[in-house]
């Protein structure tokens, strides 16, 4: 089964990196994009058997760093 | 008393250990181990723990985030439970707010560039192990070269550091963005240092200065076998 993680800055902490971004957007001569975050998306294959306890203990663990970003984790169907 | 016998950690992709086995060499003498991070045990009697700077995984996920679950990490933690003085610099530093040895996080530099210059710090407070060689409000020049160095924390958890006297140097001037100027925080203990800085590269006049070496010479002085 696939599973989608997404990790995002939590509101509030500076992302440079989407800044720079959204400066890019504008040089296409793009207007009315307000404004650009960047996170970031893991995608794992998981037996059936990974409950979503274990999920929520990997993205709290590892995959995000609770202190600057949120975590949704999302179950595809197959 | 024993010679001093300290430890320092090389993950894949670190680059500073051996400068920073050759400044606690030097100025602190005694035995200076090299430990591998796959390693799982610490070897034993240490005096003194360093993370040093440089790269870890590849800094894949985030700056010190494997390295915070490394093998090795899990025996720093305990010997850091156990008032072991740890110190991390830059990568070290990311290293020990990934494993949760200390609070906050280090984010991507403000201006988005690398930062690779000596900057101006402030000694905050001199009444820790690390510090207690300089004087308080005394100014240093040390060296920065890090992309994620930009020290972010709630404001709660800021204004608890700034009360408990944690914060340990700061910018001068602004470098990378850090909430507060924050160059490097203590653990509530005072046994943990975390700083971007490195104090390594400056211990002897062909450095260009040794104002780092204060640091390394106070570790022997305030020294308790844990």
């Amino acid at each position: 089964m696939k599973v989608r993680v997404f990790v995002s800055l939590k509101n509030g902490v500076l992302d440079p990196q989407g800044r720079a971004i959204h400066h890019a957007i504008e040089g296409l001569g793009i207007n009315g994009v307000n404004d650009v975050r960047a996170g970031k998306m893991i995608e794992l294959d998981v037996d059936a058997s990974v409950t979503d306890d274990q999920l929520e203990t990997m993205c709290k663990q590892l995959l995000a760093n609770m202190v600057i970003e949120n975590y949704r984790i999302e179950r595809l169907a197959a | 008393m024993s010679a001093f016998r300290s430890a320092v950690i090389t993950f894949p992709g670190s680059n500073c250990d051996r400068d920073m086995a050759v400044a606690v060499e030097q100025v602190c003498g005694g035995e200076v181990l090299r430990v591998w991070h796959g390693d799982a045990a610490l070897p034993d009697r240490l005096d003194f723990i360093a993370l040093p700077g440089g790269f870890s995984y590849g800094d894949y996920l985030r700056s010190g985030a494997m390295a915070a679950r490394s093998p090795i990490m899990q025996a720093v933690v305990e010997a850091a439970g156990r008032g072991v003085p740890v110190l991390g610099v830059c990568n070290g530093f990311q290293v020990l707010t990934e494993s949760g040895l200390l609070p906050g996080a280090l984010l991507r530099n403000a201006g988005m560039n690398f930062v690779c210059r000596e900057v101006a710090l402030t000694v905050e407070n001199n009444q820790s192990l690390f510090t207690a060689g300089y004087s308080a409000g005394q100014q240093i020049t040390i060296p920065v070269a890090h992309h994620d160095g930009n020290y972010f924390a709630d404001a709660e958890t800021l204004d608890r550091l700034e009360g408990e006297g944690r914060v340990a140097f700061r910018y001068a001037e602004q470098v990378n963005g850090s909430a507060r100027q924050i160059a490097g925080v203590l653990n509530a203990a005072g046994n943990v240092l975390g700083m971007m800085p490195h104090p390594e590269r400056m211990i002897e006049p062909a450095h260009g200065g040794s104002d780092g070496r204060a640091l390394f010479e106070n570790l022997v002085r305030g020294l308790v076998t844990a």
